[in-house]
């Protein structure tokens, strides 16, 4: 026995019924996901949402509140977003990965139109820093970076192994903004130093220092990328006595 | 000559003269691999050279003084008189940074001369009778050079010397009993203590130079005396010595080998920077630089610090800190065998003959066995002193790296020392040498324009 089959109208309604209640349902989800601010989207912002949906979404949540393959951005603030962009860490290509320092995927304006999409998605977190390394105190920042920073960076900003598996890494490809950023947000298993740790004044004495060092600090000639005595012993042995050995292996008796 | 005619000056007044006749013709090695002890010497006298050059500026005070030389991220701070004046020493002075530098690089070359010259002597087995003393000597004087290098990279008061004294001074507490009263004797009270600097650097410019000055004395004196040895070959017996004259040949030689030592290192002094010592910063007790290695002869050390397991125990109802085995224990047994090696090698191989040729490694594959497997325990103790610099230049992590060298040191040296016996003992036996030279044609044209060749038989290369 077979059920009689139903009016043609029935199954066009019941059609309408279903469909109509499935746009309410997309129309309820994309309600719940509305930027915070109940404004409109400027244009940027509208730019940085479609870059956030295409390459952040995935791991961050289209609310950006963080899902199994990535943190949410609640409170990671415009300094996180910009320093991870900037420095190319974020899109992360697989999330196992240390974030490191990378070609970034964005225009500066991309970036600039992501930073203001993830204000309003995500708000609150640290400000870009204003930063203004020319005022800078060269020896104040000399002595804060040598207590704040050196024993992760190294005495020469060349980088250097901590502990827990990371790397500290080499402060010489850093702008002074990124430099600023990551002392405010402390990306990885850096500390972040806050304004009270800090002052605006500290951090443009430590980027005067880092600046500096750049261009200056060479004094003695050839640097052996900064890592002391491990280059210096490789450099005396294989080098200095390498020469030496050379002279008296050609100028002395072979039997 | 000047030389002929204050010789022969001499020899009227001095009774016949046979005394420096006989010393100016006496025989000297010619072998290139004689002459690594001969640097070391050279670096030596170019240390106290430019070492007495610094003593001129350097200040031994940790007293207190604000810095107000041209090198602007100190300027205004607070450092020691000894940090002082040696920033001043490097920005100030005339000559004085590359006066530094070369004082630093001729130390380090010292100490690798020192090393080289220890394998030569050891590979070759010219330590075994009758020169035990000299062998002896020799290992003291490594160790003499080894204090002088830590006492001296401790006088600038930096980040990184301050560091490394901590951990002296850690090593002699953890020595049970005596440790916590031998610490405060030596650095005249809880580190970092006011008397310590001068303390060191009398040790450094006075003491220690005139040990290492004795040392090369009575080291040059007994190969004097008891002459060197020598690799057979035609015209060589164990009773006979060969070599050139002291003079001219040799004399004229060795004053070349010494500018060549020096010009290499005061060329690295001039051109590379070594210490860099106001990037480090003036030393403060609560903080630690990184990369924080010494220099490497001590990186050995440094090593064993760093891969030596956490272990306590307990003994007699004292602590043993975990310091004790690494920095005082094992560091000691390594002297004590390295200084007794000959009588060691003379007892288990029961040759207690006098020897004046010198032996090629393969001749004796157990004793080349064992020092390829000191070599490799030593590289690889050194590669650990540095596992934080290495871990980020591979980029792999540092506990990772740690794993793998804790294996290397154990495994390594034992695989190098099979391998090394394996092929020693082959090529004893088998007496040919690894690398042959390969046989060559020659082709020669006639007049009538045909061509004849002419083979020439592979041999052993030279
Ligand atoms: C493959 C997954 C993945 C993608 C795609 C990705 N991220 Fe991330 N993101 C992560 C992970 C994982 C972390 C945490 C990294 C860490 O610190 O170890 C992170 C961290 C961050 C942080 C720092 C958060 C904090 O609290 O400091 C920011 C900001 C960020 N991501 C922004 C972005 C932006 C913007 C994009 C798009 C351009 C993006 N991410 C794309 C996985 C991803
Ligand atoms: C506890 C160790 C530690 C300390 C202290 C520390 N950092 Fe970092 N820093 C790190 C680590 C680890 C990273 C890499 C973070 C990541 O990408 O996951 C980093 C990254 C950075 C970067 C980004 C470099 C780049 O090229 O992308 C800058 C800039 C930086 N640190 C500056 C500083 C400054 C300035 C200070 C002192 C105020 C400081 N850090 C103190 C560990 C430290």
């Amino acid at each position: 026995m077979s059920a009689p089959r139903r009016p043609r109208e029935a199954r066009l309604l019941a059609r309408l019924v279903r469909g109509g209640l499935l746009l309410a349902l997309l129309g309820q989800l994309a309600w719940s996901f509305r930027p915070s601010s109940s404004q409109a989207l400027t244009a940027d912002e509208s730019l940085g949402r479609e870059l956030y949906l295409a390459s952040c979404s995935t791991c961050h949540g289209i609310d950006g509140a963080g899902t199994e393959l990535g943190p949410s951005l609640r409170g990671a603030g415009p300094a996180a977003v910009h320093f991870v962009l900037s420095t190319g860490r974020m899109p992360l290509a697989n999330p196992g990965d240390q974030p490191v320092r990378q070609a970034p995927a964005f225009s500066e304006r991309e970036i600039a139109a992501l930073v203001a999409y993830v204000r309003r998605l995500a708000p609150g977190g640290p400000e870009i820093p204003t930063i203004d390394p020319a005022t800078g105190d060269l020896a104040r920042g000399a002595q804060l970076y040598l207590d704040s920073c050196a024993a992760c960076h190294g005495a020469g900003a060349s980088g250097d192994s901590i502990g827990g598996g990371r790397i500290a890494p080499a402060l010489d490809r850093a702008t002074p903004l990124e430099i600023a950023e990551a002392v405010r947000i402390g990306p990885g298993t850096m500390p972040a130093f806050g304004e009270r740790g800090l002052s605006p004044a500290d951090l443009d004495a430590i980027l005067a220092y880092l600046l500096w060092l750049r261009e200056n600090g060479s004094r003695g000639g050839l640097q052996l990328g900064r890592v002391g005595a491990v280059a210096e012993g490789l450099v005396a042995i294989v080098v200095g006595l390498g020469l030496i050995v050379l002279v008296i292996r050609l100028t002395g008796a072979r039997a | 000559m000047i030389v002929e005619r204050v010789v022969r000056g001499l020899d009227e007044r001095l009774d016949g003269g046979s005394f420096l006749r006989r010393n100016l013709t006496k025989v000297f090695p010619d072998h290139w691999s004689f002459m690594l002890g001969e640097i070391a010497l050279y670096a030596f006298a170019l240390l106290v050279l430019t070492g007495i050059f610094l003593t001129f500026f350097f200040q031994a005070s940790p007293e207190p003084v604000v810095y107000d030389g041209p090198y602007a991220p100190m300027r205004g701070r607070t450092v020691s008189a000894a940090y002082d004046s040696v920033l001043r020493l490097s920005f100030e002075v005339r000559a004085g940074l590359v006066m530094r530098q070369t004082h630093h690089w001729a130390a380090l070359l010292f100490m690798a001369a020192v090393v080289a010259h220890l394998l030569r002597v050891f590979f070759t087995g010219a330590f075994r009778k009758p020169r035990e003393l000299t062998w002896v000597l020799g290992v003291l004087l490594l160790f003499a050079g080894i204090g002088a290098g830590f006492t001296g990279y401790s006088l600038p008061d930096d980040l990184l010397s301050g560091t490394g004294l901590r951990i002296i001074y850690s090593g002699v507490l953890s020595i049970p009993v005596v440790g916590a009263w031998a610490a405060f004797l030596f650095f005249g009270g809880e580190f970092p203590a006011h008397a310590l600097l001068s303390r060191l650097y009398v040790l450094h410019v006075l003491l220690i130079p005139l040990v290492i000055a004795g040392l090369i004395g009575a080291h040059l004196a007994l190969v004097w005396r008891q002459t060197h040895t020598q690799f057979p070959g035609p015209g060589r017996t164990e009773d006979t010595v060969t070599g050139i004259p002291v003079w001219p040949r040799f004399a004229l030689k060795a004053l070349g080998l010494m500018f060549v030592t020096w010009g290499v290192a005061a060329g690295l002094g001039g051109l590379v920077q070594i210490n860099p010592v106001w990037l480090y910063g003036p030393f403060v007790p609560y903080s630690a630089p990184s990369p924080a290695q010494p220099d490497f002869y001590a990186g050995w050390l440094e090593g064993l610090l760093r891969l030596w397991p956490n272990w306590e125990f307990h003994l007699f109802g004292r602590t043993i800190g975990t310091l004790f085995l690494p920095a005082v224990v094992v560091p000691g047994v390594i002297t004590f065998v390295l200084a007794l090696w000959p009588w060691i090698e003379e007892r288990v191989s029961g040759d207690h003959a006098a020897h004046h040729f010198a032996q090629r490694p393969r001749e004796a594959p157990v004793r080349s066995g064992i020092g390829a497997a000191g070599v490799a325990f030593f590289t690889v103790l050194m590669l650990a002193g540095s596992n934080d610099v290495l871990a980020a230049f591979l980029s792999v992590e540092v506990d990772t790296l740690n794993g793998v060298l804790t294996a290397a040191v154990v495994v390594l040296p034992i695989a190098c020392g099979l391998v090394t016996y394996r092929i020693c003992r082959d090529l004893r036996d088998g007496g040919g040498h690894p690398i042959a030279r390969p046989g060559r044609a020659r082709v020669r044209r006639t007049a009538a324009g045909a061509f004849e060749v002419e083979h020439e038989p592979g041999g052993p290369a030279r």
